[in-house]
Protein backbone atom coordinates (compact mmCIF):
# COMPACT_ATOMS: atom_id res chain seq x y z
CA UNK A 1 0.00 0.00 0.00
CA UNK A 2 2.66 2.32 0.82
CA UNK A 3 4.70 1.60 -2.11
CA UNK A 4 1.53 2.23 -4.05
CA UNK A 5 0.96 5.72 -2.51
CA UNK A 6 4.23 6.55 -3.19
CA UNK A 7 3.82 5.51 -7.07
CA UNK A 8 0.84 7.94 -7.10
CA UNK A 9 2.56 10.58 -5.72
CA UNK A 10 5.62 10.27 -8.26
CA UNK A 11 3.78 10.50 -10.86
CA UNK A 12 1.62 13.32 -10.03
CA UNK A 13 5.11 14.78 -9.34
CA UNK A 14 5.99 13.86 -13.37
CA UNK A 15 2.36 14.67 -14.29
CA UNK A 16 2.77 18.22 -13.03
CA UNK A 17 6.34 19.17 -12.73
CA UNK A 18 5.47 23.07 -13.96
CA UNK A 19 5.49 24.79 -10.92
CA UNK A 20 4.70 28.27 -12.28
CA UNK A 21 0.73 29.57 -12.47
CA UNK A 22 -0.73 32.64 -14.32
CA UNK A 23 -1.65 34.31 -11.76
CA UNK A 24 1.88 34.41 -9.87
CA UNK A 25 3.32 37.94 -9.63
CA UNK A 26 6.15 38.67 -12.19
CA UNK A 27 8.43 38.35 -9.71
CA UNK A 28 7.49 35.48 -8.46
CA UNK A 29 10.81 32.76 -8.27
CA UNK A 30 7.67 30.20 -8.53
CA UNK A 31 8.02 30.68 -12.48
CA UNK A 32 10.51 28.94 -12.50
CA UNK A 33 10.44 25.29 -13.13
CA UNK A 34 12.32 23.16 -10.67
CA UNK A 35 12.57 19.12 -10.06
CA UNK A 36 13.48 18.77 -6.66
CA UNK A 37 13.70 15.61 -4.34
CA UNK A 38 13.35 15.89 -0.39
CA UNK A 39 14.68 13.93 2.55
CA UNK A 40 12.11 11.19 2.02
CA UNK A 41 12.73 11.04 -1.64
CA UNK A 42 9.68 13.05 -2.48
CA UNK A 43 9.51 14.63 -5.87
CA UNK A 44 8.71 18.78 -5.50
CA UNK A 45 9.23 22.09 -6.92
CA UNK A 46 10.57 25.38 -5.30
CA UNK A 47 6.38 25.99 -4.94
CA UNK A 48 6.42 23.04 -2.42
CA UNK A 49 5.03 25.71 0.12
CA UNK A 50 3.55 27.70 -1.59
CA UNK A 51 0.93 29.95 0.30
CA UNK A 52 2.70 29.71 3.29
CA UNK A 53 5.67 32.36 3.67
CA UNK A 54 9.10 30.50 2.97
CA UNK A 55 12.86 30.71 4.53
CA UNK A 56 14.75 29.79 1.41
CA UNK A 57 18.74 28.93 1.91
CA UNK A 58 20.87 27.12 0.54
CA UNK A 59 23.85 24.85 2.02
CA UNK A 60 25.24 21.47 1.92
CA UNK A 61 25.26 18.76 4.54
CA UNK A 62 29.05 17.57 4.87
CA UNK A 63 29.82 21.18 5.33
CA UNK A 64 31.53 21.97 8.95
CA UNK A 65 31.97 25.77 9.06
CA UNK A 66 28.43 27.63 7.83
CA UNK A 67 25.83 25.12 7.84
CA UNK A 68 25.39 24.29 11.10
CA UNK A 69 25.10 28.35 12.28
CA UNK A 70 22.28 28.32 9.22
CA UNK A 71 20.36 25.84 11.12
CA UNK A 72 20.83 27.65 14.34
CA UNK A 73 19.96 31.17 12.55
CA UNK A 74 16.44 29.59 10.84
CA UNK A 75 15.49 28.19 14.46
CA UNK A 76 16.58 31.75 16.33
CA UNK A 77 14.12 33.69 13.62
CA UNK A 78 11.14 31.00 14.38
CA UNK A 79 12.11 31.52 18.04
CA UNK A 80 11.43 35.23 17.21
CA UNK A 81 8.40 34.89 16.01
CA UNK A 82 4.37 34.16 17.57
CA UNK A 83 3.38 30.62 18.10
CA UNK A 84 0.72 31.25 14.84
CA UNK A 85 2.86 32.89 12.84
CA UNK A 86 5.36 29.97 13.77
CA UNK A 87 2.89 27.70 12.72
CA UNK A 88 2.38 29.68 9.50
CA UNK A 89 6.53 29.95 8.67
CA UNK A 90 7.98 27.07 6.24
CA UNK A 91 11.90 26.25 5.51
CA UNK A 92 13.24 25.12 2.37
CA UNK A 93 16.82 24.22 2.32
CA UNK A 94 18.18 23.30 -0.67
CA UNK A 95 21.57 21.68 -1.14
CA UNK A 96 24.39 23.40 -3.21
CA UNK A 97 26.10 19.43 -3.07
CA UNK A 98 23.84 17.25 -5.26
CA UNK A 99 26.25 14.31 -5.63
CA UNK A 100 26.61 13.80 -1.75
CA UNK A 101 23.37 15.10 -0.54
CA UNK A 102 21.33 12.06 -1.37
CA UNK A 103 17.71 12.24 0.36
CA UNK A 104 19.34 9.62 2.57
CA UNK A 105 21.66 12.00 3.36
CA UNK A 106 19.55 14.63 3.70
CA UNK A 107 17.38 12.69 6.11
CA UNK A 108 20.24 11.73 8.28
CA UNK A 109 20.76 15.14 8.84
CA UNK A 110 16.90 16.04 9.53
CA UNK A 111 17.48 13.39 12.68
CA UNK A 112 21.11 14.45 13.78
CA UNK A 113 20.04 18.21 14.08
CA UNK A 114 16.52 17.48 15.39
CA UNK A 115 14.67 19.09 12.32
CA UNK A 116 10.28 18.84 11.81
CA UNK A 117 9.98 17.70 8.29
CA UNK A 118 6.44 18.31 8.28
CA UNK A 119 7.67 22.28 8.42
CA UNK A 120 11.02 21.80 7.08
CA UNK A 121 12.03 20.39 3.75
CA UNK A 122 15.64 19.83 2.59
CA UNK A 123 16.08 19.02 -0.47
CA UNK A 124 18.60 18.44 -3.58
CA UNK A 125 18.26 19.17 -6.96
CA UNK A 126 20.62 18.81 -10.21
CA UNK A 127 23.75 20.85 -11.06
CA UNK A 128 21.69 22.97 -13.57
CA UNK A 129 18.99 23.41 -11.16
CA UNK A 130 20.84 24.67 -8.02
CA UNK A 131 22.74 27.00 -10.15
CA UNK A 132 19.10 28.41 -11.20
CA UNK A 133 17.79 28.56 -7.82
CA UNK A 134 21.19 29.95 -6.75
CA UNK A 135 21.28 32.95 -9.33
CA UNK A 136 17.52 33.77 -8.33
CA UNK A 137 18.38 33.99 -4.91
CA UNK A 138 21.61 35.62 -5.72
CA UNK A 139 24.18 33.22 -4.12
CA UNK A 140 27.66 32.96 -5.21
CA UNK A 141 29.19 29.62 -4.76
CA UNK A 142 31.97 27.36 -6.09
CA UNK A 143 33.09 24.06 -5.69
CA UNK A 144 36.74 23.73 -4.38
CA UNK A 145 38.87 20.84 -5.19
CA UNK A 146 38.87 19.73 -1.67
CA UNK A 147 34.94 18.59 -2.41
CA UNK A 148 34.14 21.44 -0.56
CA UNK A 149 32.11 24.79 -1.17
CA UNK A 150 33.00 28.18 -0.53
CA UNK A 151 29.31 29.60 -0.86
CA UNK A 152 28.10 33.32 0.59
CA UNK A 153 25.12 32.40 2.76
CA UNK A 154 21.84 34.19 2.12
CA UNK A 155 18.52 33.41 3.51
CA UNK A 156 15.26 34.43 1.34
CA UNK A 157 11.92 35.17 3.02
CA UNK A 158 9.84 34.18 -0.20
CA UNK A 159 5.87 35.87 0.00
CA UNK A 160 2.99 32.93 -0.12
CA UNK A 161 3.34 33.47 -3.85
CA UNK A 162 7.28 33.44 -4.15
CA UNK A 163 8.35 36.52 -4.51
CA UNK A 164 11.52 37.56 -1.96
CA UNK A 165 10.48 39.46 0.65
CA UNK A 166 13.31 40.21 2.14
CA UNK A 167 16.78 38.64 2.69
CA UNK A 168 19.41 38.30 5.00
CA UNK A 169 22.93 36.93 4.85
CA UNK A 170 23.10 37.30 8.92
CA UNK A 171 24.10 34.16 10.93
CA UNK A 172 24.13 33.39 14.41
CA UNK A 173 20.84 35.60 15.72
CA UNK A 174 17.58 36.83 13.84
CA UNK A 175 17.86 39.38 11.04
CA UNK A 176 15.56 42.08 12.15
CA UNK A 177 14.34 42.44 8.05
CA UNK A 178 13.27 38.83 7.70
CA UNK A 179 11.70 39.11 10.86
CA UNK A 180 9.59 42.52 9.82
CA UNK A 181 8.61 40.64 6.70
CA UNK A 182 7.33 37.57 8.68
CA UNK A 183 5.55 40.02 11.21
CA UNK A 184 3.40 42.04 8.49
CA UNK B 1 22.52 21.18 -74.35
CA UNK B 2 25.03 18.24 -73.55
CA UNK B 3 24.53 16.62 -70.22
CA UNK B 4 28.05 18.79 -69.16
CA UNK B 5 26.35 21.90 -69.67
CA UNK B 6 23.47 20.79 -68.04
CA UNK B 7 25.34 20.58 -64.95
CA UNK B 8 27.13 23.79 -65.56
CA UNK B 9 23.32 25.56 -65.79
CA UNK B 10 22.03 23.91 -62.89
CA UNK B 11 24.91 24.99 -60.59
CA UNK B 12 24.59 28.43 -61.75
CA UNK B 13 21.02 28.56 -61.43
CA UNK B 14 21.48 27.27 -57.48
CA UNK B 15 24.42 29.99 -56.94
CA UNK B 16 22.00 32.25 -58.08
CA UNK B 17 19.04 31.24 -55.66
CA UNK B 18 21.63 30.97 -53.26
CA UNK B 19 22.64 34.74 -53.28
CA UNK B 20 18.64 35.56 -53.24
CA UNK B 21 17.91 34.00 -49.58
CA UNK B 22 18.19 36.28 -47.03
CA UNK B 23 21.32 35.67 -45.14
CA UNK B 24 19.54 36.33 -41.89
CA UNK B 25 17.72 32.69 -42.56
CA UNK B 26 20.59 31.17 -44.71
CA UNK B 27 21.44 29.19 -41.87
CA UNK B 28 18.29 26.22 -42.10
CA UNK B 29 20.05 24.78 -38.44
CA UNK B 30 19.61 27.13 -35.73
CA UNK B 31 22.80 26.15 -33.75
CA UNK B 32 26.09 27.46 -35.14
CA UNK B 33 28.12 24.07 -35.51
CA UNK B 34 30.37 23.39 -32.76
CA UNK B 35 34.27 23.68 -32.38
CA UNK B 36 35.76 20.92 -30.64
CA UNK B 37 38.09 21.75 -27.86
CA UNK B 38 40.38 19.03 -26.40
CA UNK B 39 40.81 18.92 -22.64
CA UNK B 40 43.94 20.39 -20.89
CA UNK B 41 45.34 21.93 -18.13
CA UNK B 42 46.80 25.21 -18.19
CA UNK B 43 46.98 28.18 -15.26
CA UNK B 44 43.99 30.42 -14.63
CA UNK B 45 43.66 33.77 -13.32
CA UNK B 46 41.16 32.36 -10.95
CA UNK B 47 42.59 29.78 -9.01
CA UNK B 48 40.48 26.93 -7.77
CA UNK B 49 41.91 27.44 -4.61
CA UNK B 50 44.80 28.61 -2.78
CA UNK B 51 48.23 27.42 -3.87
CA UNK B 52 46.46 25.50 -6.87
CA UNK B 53 46.86 28.04 -9.91
CA UNK B 54 45.82 25.09 -12.51
CA UNK B 55 43.12 24.13 -13.68
CA UNK B 56 42.04 21.09 -15.76
CA UNK B 57 39.21 21.36 -18.23
CA UNK B 58 37.92 18.24 -19.49
CA UNK B 59 36.84 18.20 -23.43
CA UNK B 60 34.30 20.17 -25.02
CA UNK B 61 32.10 22.06 -27.70
CA UNK B 62 31.86 25.44 -28.75
CA UNK B 63 29.62 27.51 -30.81
CA UNK B 64 31.76 28.78 -33.60
CA UNK B 65 30.53 31.83 -33.33
CA UNK B 66 27.99 34.23 -30.85
CA UNK B 67 24.46 33.27 -31.11
CA UNK B 68 22.99 35.92 -33.53
CA UNK B 69 19.75 37.83 -33.03
CA UNK B 70 18.19 35.89 -36.01
CA UNK B 71 19.22 32.35 -33.80
CA UNK B 72 17.55 33.85 -30.56
CA UNK B 73 14.72 35.41 -32.53
CA UNK B 74 13.98 31.63 -33.96
CA UNK B 75 14.48 30.59 -30.11
CA UNK B 76 12.11 33.37 -29.06
CA UNK B 77 9.04 32.19 -31.91
CA UNK B 78 9.73 28.30 -30.41
CA UNK B 79 9.23 29.57 -26.39
CA UNK B 80 7.28 32.43 -26.17
CA UNK B 81 7.84 32.83 -22.77
CA UNK B 82 10.71 34.65 -23.40
CA UNK B 83 9.20 37.37 -25.69
CA UNK B 84 10.43 40.18 -23.50
CA UNK B 85 6.43 41.27 -23.63
CA UNK B 86 5.54 37.48 -21.98
CA UNK B 87 8.84 36.63 -19.65
CA UNK B 88 9.08 36.41 -16.04
CA UNK B 89 10.51 39.89 -14.59
CA UNK B 90 12.53 37.80 -12.31
CA UNK B 91 14.55 36.42 -14.96
CA UNK B 92 15.07 39.38 -17.19
CA UNK B 93 14.85 42.81 -16.39
CA UNK B 94 13.47 45.77 -17.94
CA UNK B 95 16.14 46.02 -21.23
CA UNK B 96 16.04 42.51 -22.05
CA UNK B 97 15.77 42.54 -26.16
CA UNK B 98 14.82 45.87 -25.94
CA UNK B 99 17.23 46.29 -28.90
CA UNK B 100 14.18 44.90 -31.05
CA UNK B 101 11.92 46.95 -32.63
CA UNK B 102 9.24 44.08 -32.15
CA UNK B 103 8.70 41.54 -29.09
CA UNK B 104 9.89 38.70 -31.76
CA UNK B 105 12.02 39.73 -33.99
CA UNK B 106 15.11 41.84 -34.91
CA UNK B 107 15.10 44.75 -37.45
CA UNK B 108 16.01 44.07 -40.86
CA UNK B 109 19.55 43.56 -41.83
CA UNK B 110 20.46 42.69 -37.62
CA UNK B 111 19.97 39.40 -37.56
CA UNK B 112 23.68 38.20 -38.19
CA UNK B 113 25.25 40.83 -35.57
CA UNK B 114 25.62 39.23 -31.67
CA UNK B 115 21.97 39.06 -29.90
CA UNK B 116 22.76 41.39 -26.59
CA UNK B 117 20.29 42.72 -24.37
CA UNK B 118 19.66 38.54 -22.86
CA UNK B 119 19.96 38.08 -19.03
CA UNK B 120 21.91 34.94 -18.08
CA UNK B 121 18.48 32.59 -17.70
CA UNK B 122 17.45 33.55 -20.97
CA UNK B 123 20.99 32.50 -22.29
CA UNK B 124 20.70 29.14 -20.54
CA UNK B 125 17.07 28.88 -21.49
CA UNK B 126 18.44 28.89 -25.05
CA UNK B 127 21.34 26.72 -24.48
CA UNK B 128 18.96 23.98 -23.37
CA UNK B 129 16.91 24.35 -25.83
CA UNK B 130 20.19 23.52 -27.75
CA UNK B 131 20.58 20.17 -26.01
CA UNK B 132 23.56 22.56 -25.09
CA UNK B 133 24.55 24.84 -22.16
CA UNK B 134 26.76 28.10 -21.62
CA UNK B 135 30.55 27.44 -21.22
CA UNK B 136 31.66 27.51 -18.15
CA UNK B 137 34.64 30.29 -17.02
CA UNK B 138 37.60 27.56 -17.26
CA UNK B 139 36.03 26.37 -20.96
CA UNK B 140 35.90 29.90 -22.14
CA UNK B 141 39.40 31.18 -20.89
CA UNK B 142 40.71 28.07 -21.94
CA UNK B 143 39.22 29.31 -25.54
CA UNK B 144 40.14 33.13 -24.88
CA UNK B 145 43.97 32.00 -24.73
CA UNK B 146 44.49 30.54 -27.77
CA UNK B 147 45.63 33.10 -31.03
CA UNK B 148 45.13 31.82 -34.52
CA UNK B 149 48.25 29.20 -34.38
CA UNK B 150 48.57 28.76 -30.38
CA UNK B 151 46.82 27.32 -27.96
CA UNK B 152 48.14 29.41 -25.56
CA UNK B 153 48.98 32.36 -26.79
CA UNK B 154 49.10 34.78 -23.56
CA UNK B 155 52.43 35.09 -22.89
CA UNK B 156 53.09 36.79 -26.67
CA UNK B 157 53.19 40.20 -26.09
CA UNK B 158 51.56 41.23 -29.34
CA UNK B 159 48.94 38.74 -28.89
CA UNK B 160 48.10 40.72 -25.59
CA UNK B 161 48.08 43.81 -27.66
CA UNK B 162 45.73 43.05 -29.96
CA UNK B 163 42.96 42.22 -27.72
CA UNK B 164 43.57 45.50 -25.16
CA UNK B 165 43.59 47.31 -29.00
CA UNK B 166 39.79 46.54 -28.87
CA UNK B 167 38.96 47.44 -25.16
CA UNK B 168 40.62 50.90 -26.45
CA UNK B 169 38.43 51.24 -29.08
CA UNK B 170 35.90 53.51 -28.92
CA UNK B 171 32.68 50.68 -29.08
CA UNK B 172 30.87 51.16 -32.39
CA UNK B 173 27.31 52.51 -32.82
CA UNK B 174 26.51 49.17 -34.52
CA UNK B 175 27.60 45.69 -33.37
CA UNK B 176 29.95 43.92 -36.03
CA UNK B 177 27.86 40.72 -37.64
CA UNK B 178 29.26 37.99 -36.03
CA UNK B 179 32.19 35.80 -37.75
CA UNK B 180 34.35 38.78 -39.33
CA UNK B 181 37.18 37.89 -37.23
CA UNK B 182 39.69 35.67 -37.78
CA UNK B 183 39.19 31.86 -36.21
CA UNK B 184 41.22 31.22 -33.75
CA UNK B 185 43.25 27.98 -32.80
CA UNK B 186 39.91 26.15 -32.35
CA UNK B 187 38.10 27.30 -35.43
CA UNK B 188 36.06 29.80 -32.76
CA UNK B 189 36.16 32.97 -33.52
CA UNK B 190 35.16 36.13 -31.71
CA UNK B 191 36.15 35.60 -28.50
CA UNK B 192 37.88 38.81 -28.35
CA UNK B 193 36.93 41.97 -30.26
CA UNK B 194 32.96 41.83 -30.43
CA UNK B 195 30.89 41.07 -26.78
CA UNK B 196 31.10 40.20 -23.61
CA UNK B 197 29.61 36.76 -23.61
CA UNK B 198 27.51 34.87 -20.23
CA UNK B 199 29.53 31.64 -18.47
CA UNK B 200 27.15 28.63 -16.98
CA UNK B 201 29.12 29.26 -13.45
CA UNK B 202 28.45 32.94 -13.07
CA UNK B 203 27.68 32.59 -9.58
CA UNK B 204 30.99 31.31 -9.15
CA UNK B 205 32.61 34.40 -10.37
CA UNK B 206 32.92 36.31 -6.87
CA UNK B 207 33.63 33.68 -4.23
CA UNK B 208 37.02 33.25 -2.46
CA UNK B 209 38.61 30.22 -3.23
CA UNK B 210 39.50 30.00 0.90
CA UNK B 211 36.45 28.56 2.27
CA UNK B 212 37.31 29.02 5.67
CA UNK B 213 36.67 32.67 5.09
CA UNK B 214 32.91 31.22 5.13
CA UNK B 215 33.43 30.26 8.70
CA UNK B 216 33.57 33.57 10.08
CA UNK B 217 29.63 35.12 10.45
CA UNK B 218 30.82 38.68 10.13
CA UNK B 219 31.95 38.32 7.13
CA UNK B 220 29.65 35.71 5.52
CA UNK B 221 28.75 37.56 2.40
CA UNK B 222 31.83 37.61 0.22
CA UNK B 223 32.25 41.30 -0.59
CA UNK B 224 33.11 42.45 -4.51
CA UNK B 225 36.62 42.27 -5.74
CA UNK B 226 37.80 42.30 -2.13
CA UNK B 227 36.85 38.21 -2.33
CA UNK B 228 38.63 37.97 -5.57
CA UNK B 229 42.31 36.30 -5.35
CA UNK B 230 43.43 37.16 -9.24
CA UNK B 231 46.36 35.65 -10.54
CA UNK B 232 48.48 36.76 -13.85
CA UNK B 233 47.20 40.61 -12.77
CA UNK B 234 49.51 41.25 -16.25
CA UNK B 235 46.76 39.57 -17.95
CA UNK B 236 44.20 42.79 -17.85
CA UNK B 237 41.84 41.82 -20.43
CA UNK B 238 40.85 38.71 -18.75
CA UNK B 239 40.75 40.63 -15.73
CA UNK B 240 38.22 43.08 -17.62
CA UNK B 241 35.73 39.89 -18.50
CA UNK B 242 35.58 38.94 -15.29
CA UNK B 243 35.11 41.88 -13.43
CA UNK B 244 32.09 42.54 -16.25
CA UNK B 245 30.84 39.17 -15.07
CA UNK B 246 31.20 39.79 -11.39
CA UNK B 247 29.05 42.75 -11.90
CA UNK B 248 25.99 40.94 -13.62
CA UNK B 249 23.40 39.71 -11.55
CA UNK B 250 21.25 36.83 -13.39
CA UNK B 251 18.44 38.64 -14.91
CA UNK B 252 20.71 42.05 -16.28
CA UNK B 253 21.52 42.30 -19.53
CA UNK B 254 23.23 44.94 -21.44
CA UNK B 255 24.02 46.10 -24.88
CA UNK B 256 27.29 44.22 -25.30
CA UNK B 257 26.71 40.81 -23.33
CA UNK B 258 25.69 38.47 -25.35
CA UNK B 259 26.78 34.51 -25.19
CA UNK B 260 27.24 31.33 -26.87
CA UNK B 261 26.72 27.73 -26.40
CA UNK B 262 29.02 24.32 -25.36
CA UNK B 263 28.73 21.19 -24.65
CA UNK B 264 30.80 18.23 -23.49
CA UNK B 265 32.63 16.70 -26.12
CA UNK B 266 30.29 14.07 -27.52
CA UNK B 267 27.07 15.47 -27.71
CA UNK B 268 24.67 16.55 -24.59
CA UNK B 269 24.79 18.41 -22.03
Amino acid sequence: MKRALLLVFTMCAIAAPLAARDSDPPASLYHLETALTNQDGTAHGLDVYRGHPVLVTLFYSSCQATCPLIVDTLRATERELSAAQRANLRVLMISIDPERDTPQALRELAQERHIDTARWTLARGDASTVRTVAALLNVQYRRLPSGEFSHSTVIALLSPQGEIQASSSTLGHADAALLAGLRK
Amino acid sequence: MNARAAVVYVALALLAAAALVDPDSARADSSPPRARVGGGTFTTVLPPAKDIKATTVRAFEMDRVPVTNADFARFVAAHPEWRRDRVARVFADAGYLSHWPAPDAPAAGRGRQPVTHVSWFAANAYCESQGARLPTWYEWEMVGAASADKADARADPAWRQSILDWYAKPAAQQLPDVGRNAPNFYGIRDVHGLIWEWVLDLGSMMVSADNREQGDPSVSRFCGSGALSFEEKENYAMLMRIATLSSMQASYSSSTMGFRCAADAGGGP
